[in-house]
């Protein structure tokens, strides 16, 4: 090992210090895995010599660590595409000589030995007169921790990563989930994240959501395009158009991550459980589309509680659902509890409560603080056949200042007062 | 060179108590609360980020023919530093909690931001009392002392008068006064004793049994009555069993249905901020209105509140925390 060192030594030039080369010993004791050599390799081996091998060593770090030889690897590739012609006609001995990371195993060395003369060592010194050409062409190796567990170390030398800051991705929410960091490493900027970017321009996304939609859900920059295209045809072909396509991609990030086939079944299990037309479900799907990335299972569960425990009927069911989609995703003991409180504490009967399906989308103390003031004040009235009726949308949806005035007749203080004793 | 945020989370550092919602649990309304001062804090202006000074090639020189030797001047923002890299600013701040509520109770709950926290150690320690308003009523008892239990026994109370029930009262007043002086740690002879029973002073210093130093009867319409009872070292579940307790005495039955704390230490109910009111401006007022009325009150003697309770012995007591060791 010391010896593929040495001769990298004589050959390269910009290894300005010797600290640099313990730097780059290091680097090569602590990288954790290796990749395997990618497509570009096998046209630049013919000229250079590429040290690789694979360290079983490390797999007890943390997933979340970055791995630098991919980054390493990615870097290079693009690098060595700049200096190829460069490097061959320099020299005609095989030395692999990118000055940016070197990336040398003593395990396997590939291919060809080259024979060493310890002896002969070219002057490095410091103080060495070199021509502008060959100052401007000095590069630092970067000086990138081979390991992290933050992007920030490595977003000023990714065009990727500081291409997605700009167009306002959260890097440090996606670093905190596991394996996304390194995946974003490891794209390519040009043959992976841009076709994708523009192919949700093209479905009408608009530029300010990119950045909402790549922070939820990092994974659709590894979707091949051809899937893609195929589900957004799908949804076409049901008749959505494309506005409605571009609306719900931009609102539920994972969407196009879902096969065709799993969103004909959603799309299949909503109309035949509800037993609504088409244009009924995709007006639903529409308004909240993340009813097709989710499982099913707490779906059907909150139709069996509205069925059985809170007793509606299906038509009952069918108009809740068609008011507030938001019903079939919500939590059960919330339902439960809201629906407690209305039917059996404020005496308000079934059709009264399908007539206004929001209250099932407020909060529980919301409503039980606005009920008990007016009970308190003596105008807890919720049937229409009687004077001075309170309809249960009013009582949830108007903010405090005009509930207080209008519905109340009393102070937005004297409300605050309220609650304190309750 | 502080930014704004930090500025504004040293206003915050301190005490203020707010109004916990019956049926929520006390960890929820901590993390809520947390979670509003979070968003308060982070949405001052981030700082710009800073610029580098980066000397590029001119693109075109990088063939191996000509090498041009201009290289041009760029200012580029690093974005290591930008906000969406780094995160936010405040991710995690502490605040802590006093005297718990259980879920099914309300009223008054003492919250801490970040140094404030420091006072909660002397504030297990010290002899504060808590003033609750215990809503009851007649007629059944369930298993766990409150109306939404398992009832176990159903009874009359046509015979339950006001007088009948001040003399139980009074008499379940006494038994807490005993005990009382028993966990006081003094003997009862010296003059020491004497000196601390006629400053109010007189109690357990730290952990004991849970003693009611106040009781006395509000409003009295059977089947509901009102109780306001002040305390030391209680849980909400054992005033609910002194309610039953007390239907036991009157030879009926009393569940209690509403726990309401209204005074823990020096908070009271006046300055408790309501679910509306959990914002960082609002804390930061609350926080300061603490600090100066604290001291107000150092300059001032115990004061023997009239509208409260006037039992014979133990006046309640306060020793204000001090914030600033």
């Amino acid at each position: 090992m010391s010896s593929s060192h040495a001769l990298l030594c004589l050959r390269c030039r910009s290894h300005l210090s010797s600290k640099t080369m313990a730097a780059t010993l290091l680097y090569s004791t602590q990288v954790r895995h290796y990749a395997t050599i990618t497509n570009a390799a096998p046209k630049i081996q013919n000229g250079l010599l590429f040290f690789r091998g694979t360290h079983r060593t490390m797999q007890k770090w943390k997933q979340h660590m970055f791995c630098f030889s991919d980054f390493a690897k990615h870097l290079e590739t693009e690098t060595k595409e700049v200096k190829l012609a460069e490097k061959l006609s320099r020299t005609d001995v095989v030395v692999y000589e990118s000055p940016i990371l070197p990336i040398i195993d003593a395990v396997s060395v590939n291919e060809r030995q080259v024979p060493l003369d310890l002896d002969a060592t070219d002057e490095l010194s410091a103080l060495e007169e070199i021509s502008d050409e060959e100052a401007i062409s000095i590069t630092l190796p970067a000086a990138m921790p081979p390991a992290s567990t933050s992007l920030r170390d490595y977003i000023d030398k990714s065009e990727t990563l500081s291409n997605l800051v700009q167009l306002g991705v959260n890097l440090w929410k996606l670093e905190q989930r596991p394996n996304v960091g390194s995946m974003l490493l490891r794209l390519n900027y040009k043959t992976d994240v841009a076709p994708r970017l523009l192919f949700l321009k093209d479905i009408g996304v608009e530029d300010s959501r990119l950045g909402f939609i790549i922070t939820h859900n990092p994974y659709i920059l590894t979707e091949s395009l051809e899937s893609l295209h195929a589900r957004v045809n799908y949804l076409k072909s049901k008749n959505f158009n494309s506005e409605t396509v571009a609306s719900m991609v931009s609102r539920a990030p994972y969407l196009l991550n879902f096969s065709v086939k799993r969103l004909d079944n959603r799309l299949g299990f909503y109309q035949q459980q509800l037993q609504l037309s088409a244009s009924n479900t995709r007006n639903i799907v529409a308004r909240l589309p993340r009813l097709l990335c989710g499982s099913l299972e707490p779906v059907k569960e909150n139709l069996k509680v509205c069925k059985i425990e809170l007793g509606f009927k299906e038509n009952e069911i069918q108009h809740i659902v068609i008011a507030v989609p938001k019903v079939l995703t919500a939590n059960k003991r919330k339902l439960t509890q809201i629906f407690d409180l209305l039917h059996n504490t404020m005496k308000v009967p079934h059709h009264l409560i399908t007539k206004f399906p929001q209250v099932f989308n407020t909060k529980y103390l919301r409503i039980r603080e606005r009920h008990l003031f007016l009970e308190y004040l003596g105008k807890a009235q919720y049937d229409p056949a009687l004077p001075s009726y309170i309809s249960l949308d009013c009582l949830v949806s108007l903010p405090d200042e005009t509930f207080c005035t209008d519905l109340a007749s009393a102070s937005l203080e004297d409300f605050y007062l309220f609650q304190k004793t309750i | 060179m502080a930014t704004l945020a930090v500025s504004m989370f040293r206003r915050l550092e301190g005490l203020f108590c707010v109004v916990k919602p019956s049926g929520v649990h006390w960890k929820l309304v901590r993390d809520n609360v947390e979670k509003n001062l979070l968003k308060g804090l982070n949405a001052a202006p981030p700082q710009s980020c800073p610029q580098q000074v980066r000397f590029l090639r001119d693109p075109g020189a990088d063939t191996e023919t000509t090498k041009s030797l201009t290289l041009s001047v760029a200012s580029v923002p690093v974005l290591s530093k930008h906000p969406l890299v780094t995160g936010p600013e405040f991710q995690r701040i502490q605040v802590g909690v006093g005297h718990r509520l259980d879920v099914s109770s309300s009223g008054v709950l003492v919250l801490a931001v970040g140094r404030g926290n420091r006072v909660f150690n002397d504030l297990y320690e010290t002899r504060v009392t808590r003033d609750y308003t215990l809503e009851c009523e007649f007629g059944s008892a369930t298993d766990d002392f409150s109306d939404t239990g398992r009832v176990v026994e159903r009874s009359t109370y046509d015979h339950i008068t006001l007088d009948k029930l001040n003399r139980v009262l009074a008499m379940l007043q006494g038994a807490h006064q005993k005990a009382l002086l028993t966990y006081s740690n003094v003997d009862l002879r010296s003059q020491e004793a004497y000196e601390l029973a006629v400053q109010g002073l007189l109690g357990p210093e730290g952990k004991s049994v849970p003693i009611l130093t106040g009781l006395r009867c509000v409003h009295f319409q059977p089947p509901n009555f009102t109780l306001e009872v002040q305390c030391l070292n209680e849980t909400q579940k054992y005033l609910r069993k002194v309610v039953h307790e007390t239907g036991l005495e009157l030879r009926s039955t009393a569940v209690c249905k509403g726990v309401r704390r209204t005074r823990d230490g020096l908070f009271t109910l006046q300055q408790a901020l309501t679910r509306h009111h959990w914002t960082a401006p609002h804390v930061t007022r609350a926080v300061q209105q603490y600090y100066s009325s604290k001291k107000n009150k150092k300059t001032r003697a115990v004061a023997d509140r009239g509208d409260r309770i006037t039992t014979t012995g133990g006046e309640c007591d306060e020793q204000p925390p001090n914030l600033n060791q």
